[in-house]
């Protein structure tokens, strides 16, 4: 064991001294030094536990998501229908139990239908999404596949995740990270932002615009008793409008929605100096609209936001320039908000925050200041006690142990990885277990000696029967970390990352290295007698 | 230089010959600790428990002013509060149930907490707010699914480790001192009332990891005696492998013991919960690898013979050969 050839000993050290110098740039930024710029600066990313800001966890309704998929699946079904030559007639339209069920008037028509279904049954990449059956040789029911779900709640979620990254963008907040969790979350985490309030306003807005015709034939007791016409909806003001506490019916299908928005200002109407937002379309929004507001000159249609009528004025001439005013009683704060909101895309599904975090700056700095002295101290009590102990031994372990800390910070900040609060409660557990492997071989050398062997023999032995616990003792630990992993949220992991990452670094500083060194120190003074 | 020995050499302590009162009270140790988990209940945090929780601390007083908080709290009429001492005499944590329907409308539980820190600053103006959990009943009740699965299935991989590693009985005596562990831990929360949330699952978790550790130091010293000393019985075989590891045994207890305990005094108070799980951990560890995994394999019969290399088909044949018996 006292070989250690020239090459081995240029490896460990180089190993040792290049993951020890990543530690480098965290420890010139912990102590308010300036890391010269021209290097490269990899540095422990702070949780926000330490760094203060918020943490969101937001959840995605998957109900709405299907039922949103059924509804534009009817409405591609009756437009298919209606514009078959000739055209098939279709009754009793249902999407009851998550399925769009229809009657054919003629039963001879079913191959033609099926034939004009089959495209929009298929999703990208050629997958089914949609199950056709036909009961008693009229009835169609189409089933949405799972795979057909799970791809339309992917889609959702992506492109939810990206609507929620250029809305936080928007408010100008610095470096977020917003990442998608699951099936059906989005955690947010905005470090220095304290009061979350004004982001949750706007990510609790699914800014979903949408302009429909207003039922006129509804009977107005039916619509305040909340009964539909056949093929209509209720839908209430929202509140702060004139029509509050009050609802309208509106035609379901045929209207239109505001994805094609291509810009979206707050502003004030130079009549009436109230705050509204000005939209316009992009060539098919405004075509669409066109079409809308040329074919309903004198009826009414509803502005309706999130599934609340802002307004619902009176179509006096077509509007066919593609811009239009959207007012409803909104100040300049939320007329700006709606803006931002419609500017960065409608959510395609509402969003909830189910748990949300904040942590102010002071506590963060504090606790590190706090976190370092307690480290430092618990360091020299460690210390105190390998070196009275173990006397030669104790300080290889104690220079193996500085070695650890530094290496065990370096890997960190080279996997990018983050340091929270229970992370620096791990940094000293790590310190005052890594001895542990000295301990075991020290005891070890000790013992063999007293049996009478000698002093090469007894620190072989030492190293080799110690070794055993030593690879036991931090594989079971290994899977604890990994448990500690899997479980729980940020701070928990951030306590798992250097538990686990502590295991290599003080196996290797603690076993290899100090092998290495107290090899060349048998080799160099050959002593015939050890203090341990 | 004249080293320090914390263990005299040679030490020669019958551990075993109390195993049985000391399993005895060990079992009733367990059995008191799921009394007080059931009867006492575990102080949930926000973490487990789902609500609005606000944190304070009250730099310029020496205590903070709980009785009072308490009063003002109630006097906003969001449901009983949970207003308690937080890490140090100077910090309270201020948890409130979440109002109905918090789930449907994102803003409301938030301006509640918004409006108890107002209200508190607004009568201690010296108040610094340090920080604001809101954790809603669906994710409260998937961290407490989590946290229940994560221990028992890192005592689970860990005692098959053992299992594979050493012998069934090895693993079972691990899974028992494990649970041992566990349970005190959690006896000492529910008795204590100290706040229970995520951070004390991973302090559980670091625990099993850590008396693990001296359950394989022991069990590996074990090991080696039964193939050194055939004919020993296996009480004293026991007692001999413990007093070998003792030394060592309480070298690391004391190092780990020794950086903890500044953490505890002077770290920083959102820690101490956790930190204190563990330091109280460490010696139940300690007392577990002992008294919980050693005179368990007295009893599921390990004998000398478990670890002699079970020959294999080809020497077997070979034997015979030879016409050996």
């Amino acid at each position: 064991m006292l070989e250690f050839p020239l090459w081995k000993k240029l490896w460990l050290w180089g190993l040792t001294l290049a993951f020890a110098a990543l530690s480098l740039p965290s420890l010139f930024s912990v102590s308010g030094l300036d890391w010269p710029s021209a290097l490269p600066d990899p540095e422990v990313n702070l949780g926000l536990d330490l760094a203060g800001g918020s943490h969101l966890l937001l959840e995605a309704k998957a109900a709405d998501i299907r039922a949103q998929r059924l509804e534009n699946m009817e409405e591609n079904v009756r437009q298919l229908m209606r514009n078959a030559k000739p055209r098939i007639r279709i009754g009793d339209v249902s999407t009851g139990d998550g399925r769009l069920s229809f009657m054919l008037d003629s039963p001879a028509d079913i191959d033609r239908a099926r034939g004009l279904l089959e495209p929009v049954m298929q999703g990208a990449n050629l997958t089914r999404e949609w199950d056709l059956s036909v009961v008693d040789g009229q009835r169609v029911v189409l089933t949405p596949t799972q795979s057909g779900i799970d791809a339309a709640l992917d889609n959702a979620m992506e492109s939810a995740t990206e609507v929620v990254r250029r809305r936080i963008d928007e408010l100008g907040t610095r470096e977020p990270t917003i990442i998608r969790q699951g099936d059906t979350r989005i955690v947010v985490q905005v470090p220095g932002l304290e009061d979350p309030a004004a982001l949750k306003s706007l990510l609790g807005k699914t800014a979903q615009l949408e302009f429909k015709l207003v039922d006129l034939n509804a009977l107005p007791s039916d619509v305040q008793a909340g009964i539909a016409p056949p093929g209509s909806e209720i839908v209430p003001y929202a509140p702060g409008t004139p029509g509050a506490g009050t609802a309208i019916a509106v035609r379901r299908l045929g209207g239109i929605r505001g994805d094609n928005l291509t810009d979206a200002q707050a502003g004030k109407d130079p009549k009436t100096n109230e705050s509204v937002v000005n939209i316009a379309f992009d060539s098919q929004g405004g075509a669409k609209f066109a079409k809308l507001t040329r074919e309903n000159v004198g009826k009414p249609f509803a502005i309706i936001l999130d599934g609340q009528v802002l307004s619902a004025p009176n179509i006096n001439e077509p509007i066919l320039g593609g811009r239009a005013q959207i007012s409803g009683s909104f100040n300049a704060q939320s007329a700006n908000e709606l803006a931002i909101a419609l500017n960065s895309g409608a959510l395609p599904v509402p969003l909830q925050v189910i748990e949300e975090r904040t942590v102010g700056p002071d506590l963060g700095a504090d606790s590190i200041r706090k976190g370092l002295i307690a480290m430092a101290i618990g360091s020299l009590a460690v210390i105190v006690l390998m070196i009275a102990t173990y006397g030669r031994f104790g300080i290889y372990a104690t220079i193996a142990l500085v070695f650890n800390v530094a290496m065990l910070l370096g890997l960190m900040a080279g996997l990018n990885t983050t340091l929270t609060l229970p992370g620096i409660a791990g940094f000293v557990i790590t310190i005052g277990a890594a001895v542990d492997a000295n301990v075991l071989i020290n005891e070890r050398i000790r013992e063999e000696r007293k049996r009478g062997r000698k002093v090469v023999a007894a620190v072989e032995t030492g190293y080799r029967e110690a070794s055993r616990a030593i690879w036991d003792a931090n594989l079971t630990n290994f899977i604890a970390g990994v448990a500690l992993f899997a479980f729980g949220s940020g701070p928990v992991k951030g306590f798992a990352v250097v538990l686990v990452i502590g295991l290599f670094t003080s196996v290797f500083t603690g076993v290899t290295l100090t092998r290495m060194w107290v090899a060349g120190w048998l080799r160099k003074a050959r002593p015939n007698d050890i203090a341990i | 230089m004249k080293l320090l020995k914390l263990v005299p050499d040679d030490t020669n302590i019958k551990f075993l010959k109390l195993r049985i009162p000391f399993f005895v009270v060990s079992i009733i140790l367990i059995a008191g600790s799921w009394a007080a988990v059931l009867t006492q209940g575990l102080n949930f945090g926000v973490d487990f428990a789902g609500g609005q929780e606000v944190r304070l601390t009250f730099e310029q007083r020496e205590q903070a002013p709980i009785p009072s908080l308490r009063e003002l709290v109630e006097g906003l009429g969001y449901g009983e509060p949970v207003v308690q001492e937080f890490g140090g005499p100077k910090s309270v944590s201020i948890r409130v149930p979440l109002p109905e329907g918090a789930e449907e409308t994102p803003g409301a539980a938030t301006e509640i907490g918004n409006k108890v820190i107002a209200a508190i600053v607004k009568q201690y103006p010296d108040a610094r707010k340090d920080g604001n959990d809101t954790v809603s009943g669906k994710v409260a009740g998937e961290f407490r699914n989590q946290a229940i699965l994560a221990l028992l299935a890192a005592m689970a991989a860990v005692a098959v480790y053992i299992w594979v590693r050493f012998e069934w009985q090895f693993g079972v005596g691990a899974l028992f001192a494990l649970f041992h562990d566990v349970s005190l831990t959690l006896g000492m929360f529910a008795l204590t009332q100290m706040e229970f949330g995520l951070q004390i699952v991973a302090a559980i978790l670091a625990i099993i990891g850590y008396s693990l550790n001296d359950t394989i130091v022991v069990y590996d010293r074990i090991r080696e005696n039964l193939k050194k000393f055939r004919k020993m019985p296996l009480a004293e075989l026991l007692d001999l492998s413990v007093n070998e590891t003792l030394a060592r045994t309480i070298m690391t207890s004391l190092t780990l013991f020794v950086a903890l305990i500044p953490l505890l005094v002077f770290g920083p108070p959102s820690l101490f919960g956790m930190v204190a799980a563990i330091t109280v951990g460490l010696f139940i560890g300690t007392y577990s690898s002992i008294y919980m995994a050693g005179p368990l394999l007295i009893w599921m019969g390990v004998t000398s013979t478990s670890f002699v290399p079970t020959e294999n088909a080809a020497d077997r044949q070979e034997r015979i050969a030879r016409g050996e018996a």
